[in-house]
């Protein structure tokens, strides 16, 4: 077991200007899962691919525990990239499919059976051992492949995007195998995806990045509720935020007909006469008495309880889309025009200039 | 408008964002299913694309639509199927990976390097009922190529292994070459094709690889390490099933690929110092690289301070050094051991017929006199069993053999005759050898009804 420690960590292509992995800096605790997470292009397999030895580090260090990996080979790192390759052998028992790799690393007969009939334990096959794959089922053949990066004992278990390859349903059960099986065995866990759902639901915290940069590294919670630039605000939550360009008046942001008030101090930091104010679907209310911003209503997604409004309104002449969240039972119709205004204490206001959050959410 | 009209064509675009071109319409054909609104991204047309049965989940094409043997290895949903005149495989998978293996292969079609054709990536698949369907990466069989699995009809015999495997590990180095970082080095994800007694490597699968501008040693390591651990993998389950000469240690034959890989990359990028008296050894290494198959097109050279001391390390080398000259004096399409086999008897004909004569005159009487009177003297029957160039090698050995054996120099009609009967006549076709079920690794996601096999 051991913590990872990113210093400064920085990756420059050859021939290229802009660092693909800029300065990065996250402090992963012992034990813990984080994800990285961005949009493509953003630096989080080459952030993995650093950790994992497979992309020089320019400048910086990486650190496993407290030893200073930088310049030590892949494979004297003590890692596991889990579902490199995971076709299953045909003649081989369950139990070899899981240990052929210790067998090759010169690991002893007793000592192999045993760490895979741990690793047997935790995932549930110590029933199939003396089986051959082709009697498992799919999901089984999945934890099979798991079993082959357990048995190793690595000190950090890697993952990019390990779920892509399989069906949808597959991939909601394995991601949850996934998240409880690294914690019970309690290995630190770095894994990549683009998808924040994925992240969000897996992560004890995620990092998300942007053009190698780091935006931000904190836990699912704080990153929905207090994202610290306008991109996590925008990038974190499904349906995304909605982020507008608004006005400052005396007292407020304007908002529609209305001013939405916030503390002349928080206002007093910004650094033009407007801000760029964020309010999730959710956080929006429709309001009966015409109050607000209008939108007009495109589509109408109904999820049974809830129902998603994706509409659009005009600020300064320009059509902008806007997601409300209403109640499932009485939805207004493709083609209504309604009015919404935010919550109360439910808004998130950014510089629009720099993108950076102005304040706690007013 | 027709109900195939739906379909969008599109030229191959640059990037995953680009648009394609405005949608061909194709008239309707009366046997077509309804298409749906598939999305096709192809680098060329092949119309007969639309005539297969893409609303269909791909395990219960009919069989009809297949090719004779139908699995190949991948963890995925793999079918094989007539198009035109070719066979291709399609492959069940999401679409942000078929697009990815699609365009890696194209870009490594334009590097050259040996890999399967993509054909096309095909989404938007629905079945009559509205079902999705995933996407699928279209590729096309390479003829006369062979899964290692297909190399052996009862036991895999332990030179077959080393030629397999030094030919895996030219692959590797040419990838790394060129900046292909592999990800997923095995020989189930390798292509073979016989090339005058050795092997000739293509890769098969490029769902896990990257191009970069360079590779570094961490990322080349890893590769090797990866192919390492996968080839030990495969060997110890041939060594289960009894499918491998017991004699062969699946361990120790695992690790020759880094020994044969690590001697080729070294020979071929190491900077090389010597006295600036010894200039001889520019020429002496150029002509080692040639004989190993490449070509340097690019070196650097640079003298020391003190101006006594050379340094040379080739910068640019470029697989196929004897197929393209082969190419260039014949037209004749080789693998480099066939060119470089071909070759040599083009110079001894040369050398004992007419050698006066211009190198380019005297190729294309050999082509007139010898390649082609041998390749025109298998009948029709046994066209499918081995490549021309590869009848043409074997030909020449047997025609060296025999000679030896009956101390005489035997004609080649009697040579030729001989090897068709006691030799191409007793061998398989390999034109279109695919996988049976039960010779292959099993993917995760597949139902296990593969297990009835």
């Amino acid at each position: 077991m051991a913590t990872v420690t990113f210093d400064q960590a920085t990756r420059l292509y050859p021939g290229t200007e802009k660092p693909a992995v800029d300065k990065l800096d996250i402090d992963i605790a012992d034990g813990e899962f984080l994800v990285l997470v961005g949009p493509s292009g953003c630096g989080k397999s080459t952030s993995l691919r650093m950790l994992a030895g497979l992309e020089d580090v320019n400048s910086g260090r990486i650190l496993i525990g407290d030893r200073d990996v930088t310049d030590v080979p892949p494979k004297d790192r003590d890692i596991a990239m889990v579902f490199q390759n995971y076709a299953l052998y045909p003649h081989m028992s369950v139990a070899d499919n899981m240990g052929f790799a210790l067998k090759i690393a010169g690991v002893s007969k007793e000592e192999r059976a045993e760490r895979v009939r741990e690793a047997a334990k935790l995932l549930d096959l110590e029933d199939y051992l003396d089986r051959k794959p082709k009697a498992l089922s799919g999901g089984q053949r999945q934890r099979v492949a798991m079993g082959r990066a357990i048995v190793r004992n690595p000190q950090v278990f890697l993952m990019d995007e390990p779920l892509s390859n399989l069906d949808a349903k597959l991939r909601v059960q394995t991601r949850t195998q996934i998240a409880s099986l690294t914690r019970r065995l309690g290995v630190t866990t770095v894994y990549v995806t683009h998808d924040q759902v994925e992240a969000m639901t897996m992560g004890d915290r995620v990092a998300v990045l942007k053009d190698g940069i780091l935006q931000q590294v904190d836990t699912p919670r704080n990153l929905y509720e207090r994202p610290k630039n306008v991109f996590v605000a925008g990038f974190i939550g499904s349906p995304a935020m909605n982020l507008l360009e608004l006005p400052v008046a005396d007292g407020g942001v304007i908002f529609g007909g209305i001013v939405y008030p916030v503390p002349g101090s928080v206002l007093d930091a910004a650094a033009g006469n407007t801000v760029t104010l964020g309010v999730r679907p959710e956080d929006l209310v429709v309001s009966a008495t015409g109050e607000g911003l209008p939108v007009e209503v495109d589509v109408v997604e109904e999820l049974g309880a809830d129902a998603y409004i994706y509409g659009h309104t005009t600020l300064d002449g320009k059509n902008h889309d806007m997601v409300v969240r209403v109640d499932g039972r009485r939805p207004p119709m493709k083609g209504d025009s309604v009015f919404v205004r935010p919550e109360q204490g439910h808004v998130h206001l950014f510089d629009t200039s720099s993108g950076l959050r102005l304040a706690e959410t007013v | 408008m027709s109900e195939t009209s739906n379909a969008q064509w599109h030229d191959e675009p640059t990037d995953y964002e680009q648009a394609g071109k405005l949608p061909r319409l194709r008239p309707a054909s009366s046997e077509s299913p309804s298409l749906g609104s598939l999305n096709i991204t192809a680098a060329a047309t092949d119309p007969e694309l639309l005539d297969l049965p893409w609303h269909i989940a791909l395990e219960q094409w009919p069989a009809s639509a297949l090719a004779a043997l139908p699995r190949g290895i991948s963890r995925h949903i793999v079918r094989f199927a007539h198009l035109g005149g070719s066979v291709i495989a399609v492959k069940e998978t999401s679409e942000h990976i078929a697009r990815h293996e699609y365009h890696m292969l194209r870009k490594l079609q334009r590097l050259d390097v040996p890999c399967v054709e993509p054909v096309a990536v095909i989404s938007g698949r629905t079945t009559p009922d509205g079902d999705e369907l995933d996407p699928v990466l279209v590729t096309r069989h390479l003829k006369f190529s062979l899964p290692y699995r297909a190399l052996f009809s009862q036991t895999l015999r332990r030179d077959t292994l080393t030629r397999l495997i030094d030919a895996q590990a030219l692959l590797l180095v040419r990838l790394h070459l060129i900046g292909f970082y592999w990800g997923d080095v095995s020989l189930s994800n390798t292509l073979f094709r016989r090339d005058a007694g050795s092997f000739a490597a293509y890769l098969v699968d490029a769902e896990t690889g990257e191009l970069y501008p360079e590779l570094s040693t961490g990322q080349r390591e890893y590769d090797l390490e990866i192919a390492r651990v996968n080839i030990a993998g495969e060997l110890m389950d041939l060594a289960e099933g009894g499918l491998i000469e017991e004699k062969v240690d699946p361990l120790a034959t695992s690790e020759l690929i880094m020994d044969s890989y690590r001697r080729l990359w070294t020979e071929l990028t190491e900077k090389e110092s010597f006295e600036l008296g010894e200039r001889w050894r520019v020429g002496a290494r150029i002509r080692r690289l040639n004989e190993l198959g490449f070509d340097v097109e690019e070196y650097a050279i640079k003298t020391a301070v003190n101006g006594t001391q050379i340094q040379l390390q080739p910068k640019v080398v470029d697989a196929g050094h004897h197929s393209r000259r082969l190419l260039r004096l014949t037209g004749l399409d080789a693998q480099e051991n066939q060119a470089r086999r071909l070759l040599n008897d083009m110079d001894a004909y040369r050398a004992d017929n007419n050698p006066t004569l211009d190198e380019e005159f005297s190729a294309h009487l050999w082509v007139n006199e010898v390649f082609e009177p041998i390749v025109r003297a298998v009948p029709r029957e046994l066209g499918g069993k081995l490549e021309p160039a590869e009848v043409v090698h074997e030909v020449l050995e047997h025609r060296w053999y025999m000679s030896e054996r009956e101390d005489r120099n035997v004609p080649m009609a009697e040579a030729v005759q001989s090897y068709l009967d006691d030799e191409l006549r007793h061998r398989r076709d390999e034109a279109e050898i695919m996988l049976t079920a039960d010779a292959r690794t099993i993917g995760i996601d597949e139902d296990s009804e593969y297990g009835d096999n």
